[in-house]
């Protein structure tokens, strides 16, 4: 499937793009995880903490567990601090 | 509800000024505003959002604030690109029938703003950026609703 991956604020600034088109055959949003850390090491240091990751799909806040199918988006980003 | 999400100055006065007077009926009106904070050597602040997601979120929650507070309209205005210390970065505002509804729901929508809607902070001092850290406390403030 194809799709595009967003990334914001720390995230955006180490792996050194706001956003990507890829090809993926991950089914959940952890293999997709484990597929990108697997890439190089810019995105193994992004993602090297889970913990500090948010994940939304489509636009939706959701869990790594989240099953990839029919999605179009998905972007990570670190805990939000607005207000 | 108005729901605005852009990184141009918004005046105050104005904003409540024509909130007020399209509450007529309403009985309270209540208004809060963040400001950037000079403090600790801060030179600027800049903030990214999550065009498209960041506004239905924000709206998402004003609905239900809407609905759990008996609201009569509700307005956000969040900012984001680079920001001084002293500048708005945001204001809410409530109309409901009595003050107690317009006071929680303001609230209600804050502790929100803070830690769920699609914004991150970044602050520069010295010329060096910081991501700002998500806080347990704002957490804390969310587990109250």
């Amino acid at each position: 499937m194809t799709l595009d991956v967003l990334y914001f604020a720390w995230l955006r600034e180490r792996i050194g793009l706001p956003r990507e088109r890829i090809e993926t055959q991950a089914a959940t949003v952890a293999e997709l995880v484990e597929e990108l850390r697997a890439r190089e090491e810019r995105y193994a240091a992004a993602f090297a903490d889970l913990r500090a990751v948010r994940v939304a799909l489509d636009q939706r806040l959701t869990g790594f567990d989240a099953p990839l199918a029919g999605v179009r988006e998905a972007a990570f980003f670190p805990p939000m601090t607005g207000g | 509800m108005r729901i605005v999400v852009q990184e141009a100055a918004f005046d105050l006065g104005a904003e409540t000024a024509a909130f007020a007077a399209g509450a007529a009926g309403a009985g309270a009106v209540v208004t809060f505003a963040g400001l950037v904070r000079g403090e600790g050597g801060l030179t600027a602040m800049e903030i990214e959002h999550y065009p498209g997601m960041t506004e239905a979120a924000i709206a998402d929650h004003a609905a239900a604030a809407a609905a759990r507070f008996a609201l009569t309209d509700a307005m956000v205005i969040h900012r984001f690109g680079r920001l001084a210390p002293g500048e708005p970065i945001m204001m809410v505002a409530t109309a409901a029938p009595h003050r107690q509804d317009a006071f929680a729901a303001a609230e209600f929508l804050m502790d929100w703003l803070k830690s769920r809607a699609p914004f991150w902070k970044k602050e520069f001092r010295d010329g060096s950026g910081a991501w700002v850290a998500a806080r347990d406390s704002d957490e804390d403030a969310l587990k109250r609703w």
